[in-house]
C-alpha cells in the first residue's frame, strides 16, 4: 500500500519548523549569559535525539536481521522509514560540532586551546591551564575527534542506506539470498555499533564535562536511544495503523512493540540507577561532581525525569490488556517520549550552562526538530510500498498471534 | 495454526512420534544406569568427599588454613562464590528470557540448564558460609526480630542486599523448574510398573492429570514466573558486582560492573551448559534433541555475550587510562604487567579472543571444538574473577602491605569439593529426573520437527 503524506500533516510539520526557526531567530539575540552556548545547545539536545531514534531504529532492525526475529516484518518499512533520518540529522552534528571547532559555542572544553599550555610566552603560569584535560589529549583532539566522528556517522549511514536498497531490492527480486545477505552485514553492523555506539557518547556527550568519566555512560546512553527509538515506533505504528496503512499489523504486532517499550524502559532505569548509585555511594570527588551539579541546579526535573520514565511504563504496561491498548499506550508513550528527551537535555545542558534556563528557546526547538524529523521520515515512507514482499518470514508475520 | 518459515531449520531430527519422544528421554529413568554413568558418578563423589573433608577441616580449625593474608581478604573463596553465581545464570535466562522471546529451541536444554542453575547457586551459597569461619551463626545474615541485643543486620551493605537477591533468585529458580517437571513427573507415574518408585512419582507429579485446565494454568503460571525471573537475573549479579563496585578500592569501583557482570555470568553459565550437554546428549543418545543447530545457537549466545565482555574490559582499560586518575591507571597497568599478568592475560585470552573463533561457521557447529571451548571460557571466567579479587587487593594504597597470595592446599580441595558436589547432584539429576521437558517438546513437534517440516515443503 503506497502512503499518501496528506497536505495536512505537511502544513502541520511546516509550522512545527516555523516555530523552531522563530526559537533560533529569539535565541540569536536572547542567549542569556551564557551567550551563544544556550543556542547552540539546544541545537545538539535536539540534534542528537532525533538522531538516536533513528540510530536506534537502525539498530532494531540489524537486531531483527541477525536474530532472524519474524514478528516485526509487517513493521519492517516503518523501522527503515525511521532510520533514513540518519543523513539530516548526521548533517545537524556535523554542523554542531564544527561550530565547535570553530568556537562559535564553547561547549567542549577541551576545544579551548589555552587549557593545554601550562605558561604563557612571557614564561608565567597560564591560569586557563587544566592538568587534567591536558591529560587526555592523546583522545581529546581535534583531528582525532573529527576523524572519529566522520566514521561514525558515515559507517551508520552506510548501513541505513544499505538496509533500504537491499529491502527494495528484495520486493523485485525474492528469494532468500538477500536475506541472509542482511544477517551477515546485521552481524557486522551490530560489532561495530557496540563499540561506536560507547566511543561516540564518550566523544560526543561524556566529553561536555570534560574532567568526569563513568565506565557506563556509553551502555547508559545506548539504552536511552534505545528506548526513544521503540517509543517512537510505537507511536508512529499506531498512528499509521489507525489510517489504515498497516492493514496485517493486528493487536499482537502492537503487543509486541509495547513490550519493547516496557522492557527497555526497565534496561534505561537499571542502567540509570547502576550508575547513579554506585557513584553517589562511592561519593569521590572526581565522580560525584557530575551529580552535584545535577542536584544543586536541576534537582526537580532530574529525579522528576527518572522517576517518570521508571514508573509510568512499569505501573500502567505491566498488563497485558494496557500493552494491546491504543489510548494506554500513547498515553505512556508521549510522556515517556518527552522524558527521554529531557534525559538528553540534562545529560547535555548542565554542562554547558550551569543553570537551569528554560523557556521558549528550548521548547520551540524541540517542536521545530520534531516537525523536520517528522517530515523527512513521512517523506521516506512516500519513497516505497508501506508492506515488504518476499521477505522469508513474511507469512509467519502475518499470523502472529499471542 | 502457526506458520513457521520453510528457512528455519528443524529443532527435533528424525521421524519422531509423540511416543519416542518419551521413550526417548525416558530411557534412563525407566532403565539402568549405565558403565559410564557409574564411572563419572564415582569420580565425582570422590571429589566431594575430599571437597566435603577439606570444608569441615576448615570449619573445624578456622579460616587461617586458607592462604588469606593481612592484604589480600578475600581471594579463592569469593572467586568461586562469584563464579558459581555466574554459571547458575544461564538456566533462568533460558527458561525465563527465552521464553518471553518465543525462542523454540530452549525446548531441548532448558530443563537441565535450570537443574545445573540451582545445583551452581547452592555451591555459590556455599562460599560465603564457610567464609565466615562460624558457620553455625550463618542465620544472623537475615534480619531477624532482634533478640541479638544490638546486633542487627546493615542494610547499607551489599553483602547484605546478596543475600536477599540470591535467595530469591534460588527460591524463583526452584519453584520455576519444579513447575515445569510437574507434567513430566506425571509421565513417569504413568510408565512405572514397579509400586515403590510409582509412588514417589506420583507424589511429585501432585496429582497432574493433563486435562485442558491444567494445561492452561501451567502456561499461565510459566509466564508469570517468566516476568518475575527475567528481572532477577539481572538483579543476581549487578548486586554481586555491587559487592565491588560499591567500594572505593580501584579496579573494583567502576559504574559499569552490573550490566558487565550479568554478561559475563550469561557468557560463563551457557560454557557450562554446553559442557553438561554435550556430553549429556552422547552418553544418553539425545542428539535428534539437542542438534548441532541448538548448539549452534548457544555459541552465538557465548560469542555475543563474550563479545559484550570484551567491550566492557576495553572500556575498562580506556576509562582508567581517560580518568587521569593514578591510581585508577595504576590497577589496571598493575594487572596486565604486575605479578599477576599471567591470570590477566589468562582472562583476556579466554574469555575475549578465543570465543571470536566462533564466528566461523565451522567451528561453532563443530561438537567437539565446542567442548574445548566451554571448558576455556569457564576457566577464563575464573580467572576474570581471580583478576578482579586479587590483583585489585594485593597492591593497595599502602606499598609497604603489598603482598602476595598462596593457596593452601584447602583452597584447592574446597574448590575440587564444590565441582565434586555440583557433578554428583547433576548425575543424580540425569538418572531420575527427566532431562528434557518431554511434554512441551511434544508442543513443537509438527511445528520444527524434520519430518514435518519437510512435508510441509512438499505441498
Amino acid at each position: 500500500m503506497e502512503f499518501i503524506f496528506s497536505k495536512r500533516a505537511k502544513i502541520t510539520f511546516v509550522a512545527l519548523m516555523l516555530i523552531g526557526v522563530l526559537a533560533i531567530i529569539y535565541g540569536i539575540f536572547n542567549g542569556g549569559e551564557h551567550g551563544h552556548n544556550r543556542l547552540w545547545a539546544n541545537i545538539f539536545v535536539n540534534g542528537f535525539f532525533f538522531f538516536a531514534i533513528s540510530i536506534g531504529a537502525l539498530f532494531f532492525l540489524a537486531l531483527q536481521y541477525a536474530t532472524e526475529a519474524s514478528y516485526m516484518i509487517v513493521l519492517k518499512r516503518v523501522i527503515e522509514g525511521i532510520t533514513q533520518f540518519i543523513f539530516i540529522g548526521s548533517g545537524i552534528l556535523i554542523v554542531f560540532f564544527a561550530a565547535g571547532t570553530f568556537h562559535l559555542h564553547h561547549i567542549y572544553h577541551w576545544m579551548d586551546p589555552m587549557v593545554y599550555i601550562e605558561f604563557l610566552e612571557d614564561g608565567s603560569a597560564n591560569p586557563l591551564y587544566d592538568s587534567i584535560i591536558t591529560g587526555k589529549q592523546a583522545y581529546l583532539n581535534q583531528p582525532f575527534f573529527w576523524i572519529r566522528t566522520i566514521l561514525y556517522l558515515g559507517v551508520w549511514s552506510y548501513f541505513a542506506y544499505l538496509f533500504r536498497k537491499r529491502s527494495l531490492l528484495e520486493d523485485a527480486q525474492g528469494g532468500t539470498k538477500l536475506h541472509f545477505k542482511n544477517m551477515t552485514s546485521a552481524a557486522i553492523f551490530l560489532v561495530f555499533f557496540a563499540f561506536t555506539s560507547s566511543t561516540a557518547s564518550w566523544d560526543w556527550i561524556m566529553s561536555i564535562d570534560t574532567h568526569w568519566f563513568s565506565t557506563l555512560f556509553g551502555w547508559y546512553v545506548f539504552s536511552g536511544i534505545w528506548v526513544s527509538a521503540m517509543i517512537f515506533l510505537v507511536l508512529i505504528t499506531i498512528y499509521l495503523k489507525n489510517k489504515g496503512y498497516l492493514p496485517s499489523v493486528n493487536d499482537s504486532h502492537i503487543h509486541d512493540v509495547g513490550k519493547w517499550m516496557f522492557a527497555i524502559s526497565f534496561l534505561w532505569t537499571y542502567l540509570w540507577f547502576s550508575q547513579f548509585m554506585l557513584i553517589w555511594y562511592s561519593n569521590i570527588p572526581e565522580e560525584v561532581t557530575y551529580y552535584i551539579t545535577r542536584i544543586e541546579h536541576y534537582k526537580g526535573l532530574f529525579f522528576g525525569v527518572f522517576f517518570v520514565n521508571f514508573l509510568f511504563p512499569m505501573i500502567i504496561l505491566m498488563s497485558r490488556d494496557t500493552k494491546r491498548s491504543i489510548g494506554y499506550l500513547i498515553t505512556v508513550g508521549v510522556i515517556i517520549f518527552i522524558g527521554h528527551w529531557l534525559d538528553v537535555y540534562l545529560m547535555i545542558t548542565p554542562g554547558s550552562l550551569g543553570h537551569l534556563e528554560f523557556g521558549f528557546i528550548e521548547i520551540g526547538m524541540f517542536l521545530g526538530f520534531l516537525g523536520l524529523f517528522l517530515y523527512v521520515v513521512f517523506n521516506a515512507f512516500t519513497k516505497a510500498p508501506m508492506t515488504v514482499k518476499n521477505h522469508p518470514f513474511l507469512e509467519e508475520s502475518e499470523h502472529l498471534h499471542i | 495454526m502457526h506458520q513457521e518459515a520453510a528457512i528455519r531449520k528443524p529443532l527435533i531430527l528424525g521421524e519422531k512420534t509423540y511416543g519416542e519422544i518419551t521413550d526417548d528421554v525416558l530411557a534412563s529413568v525407566t532403565g539402568k544406569a549405565n558403565k559410564q554413568w557409574w564411572i563419572a558418578f564415582g569420580i565425582a563423589s570422590v571429589m566431594a568427599l575430599w571437597g566435603i573433608g577439606c570444608i569441615l577441616y576448615l570449619i573445624g580449625v578456622g579460616i587461617g588454613t586458607w592462604g588469606l593474608n593481612k592484604t589480600v581478604g578475600w581471594a579463592w573463596d569469593i572467586t568461586n562464590f562469584v563464579w558459581w553465581v555466574g554459571i547458575g545464570h544461564a538456566g533462568t535466562l533460558i527458561s525465563a528470557v527465552l521464553l518471553l522471546f518465543r525462542q523454540k529451541w530452549r525446548m531441548a536444554i532448558n530443563r537441565s540448564a535450570e537443574a545445573m542453575t540451582i545445583f551452581a547457586v547452592m555451591m555459590a551459597a556455599v562460599w560465603p558460609g564457610i567464609h565466615m569461619g562460624r558457620i553455625w551463626l550463618a542465620y544472623f545474615v537475615f534480619p531477624l526480630p532482634n533478640h541479638f541485643g544490638s546486633l542487627w543486620v546493615n542494610f547499607n551493605s551489599p553483602l547484605l542486599w546478596d543475600v536477599f537477591a540470591i535467595s530469591t533468585y534460588f527460591s524463583v529458580s526452584l519453584v520455576f523448574w519444579y513447575i515445569g517437571l510437574i507434567p513430566d513427573f506425571a509421565t513417569i507415574r504413568d510408565r512405572m510398573t514397579k509400586a515403590v518408585p510409582k509412588q514417589i512419582y506420583g507424589l511429585l507429579a501432585f496429582g497432574w492429570t493433563g486435562n485442558a485446565k491444567a494445561w492452561n494454568r501451567f502456561e499461565e503460571i510459566s509466564l508469570v514466573l517468566a516476568g518475575l525471573a527475567t528481572p532477577l537475573v539481572f538483579s543476581v549479579h549487578s548486586i554481586v558486582s555491587m559487592d565491588f563496585a560499591t567500594s572505593v578500592i580501584p579496579g573494583w569501583h567502576t559504574t559499569i560492573f552490573p550490566p558487565y557482570f550479568v554478561s559475563g555470568a550469561v557468557f560463563s553459565g551457557f560454557a557450562m551448559v554446553l559442557t553438561l550437554l554435550i556430553i549429556m546428549r552422547k552418553v544418553m543418545n539425545l542428539e535428534s534433541y539437542i542438534t548441532i543447530k541448538h548448539i549452534e545457537y548457544m555459541n552465538i549466545v557465548i560469542i555475543v555475550t563474550g563479545s559484550i565482555v570484551g567491550v566492557a574490559y576495553l572500556t575498562e582499560l580506556f576509562i582508567s587510562w581517560y580518568s587521569g586518575v593514578e591510581y585508577e591507571s595504576y590497577a589496571f597497568i598493575n594487572r596486565a604487567t604486575g605479578p599477576y599478568w599471567w591470570a590477566y592475560w589468562a582472562m583476556m585470552t579466554c574469555n575475549v579472543i578465543s570465543p571470536q573463533v566462533f564466528w566461523f561457521k565451522k567451528l561453532r557447529t563443530n561438537i567437539g571444538f565446542t567442548f574445548f571451548m566451554s571448558i576455556v571460557v569457564n576457566i577464563g571466567m575464573w580467572f576474570e574473577r581471580f583478576v578482579i579479587i586479587v590483583t585489585s587487593l594485593h597492591r593497595d594504597y599502602l606499598p609497604s602491605s603489598w603482598t602476595m597470595f598462596h593457596p593452601t592446599f584447602i583452597d584447592i580441595g574446597c574448590f575440587i569439593g564444590t565441582i565434586g558436589i555440583f557433578f554428583v547432584l547433576f548425575l543424580l539429576f540425569a538418572r531420575f529426573f527427566p532431562v528434557l521437558p518431554l511434554n512441551e517438546l511434544k508442543t513443537i513437534l509438527k511445528s520444527s520437527g524434520e519430518q514435518y517440516k519437510s512435508k510441509a515443503e512438499e505441498h
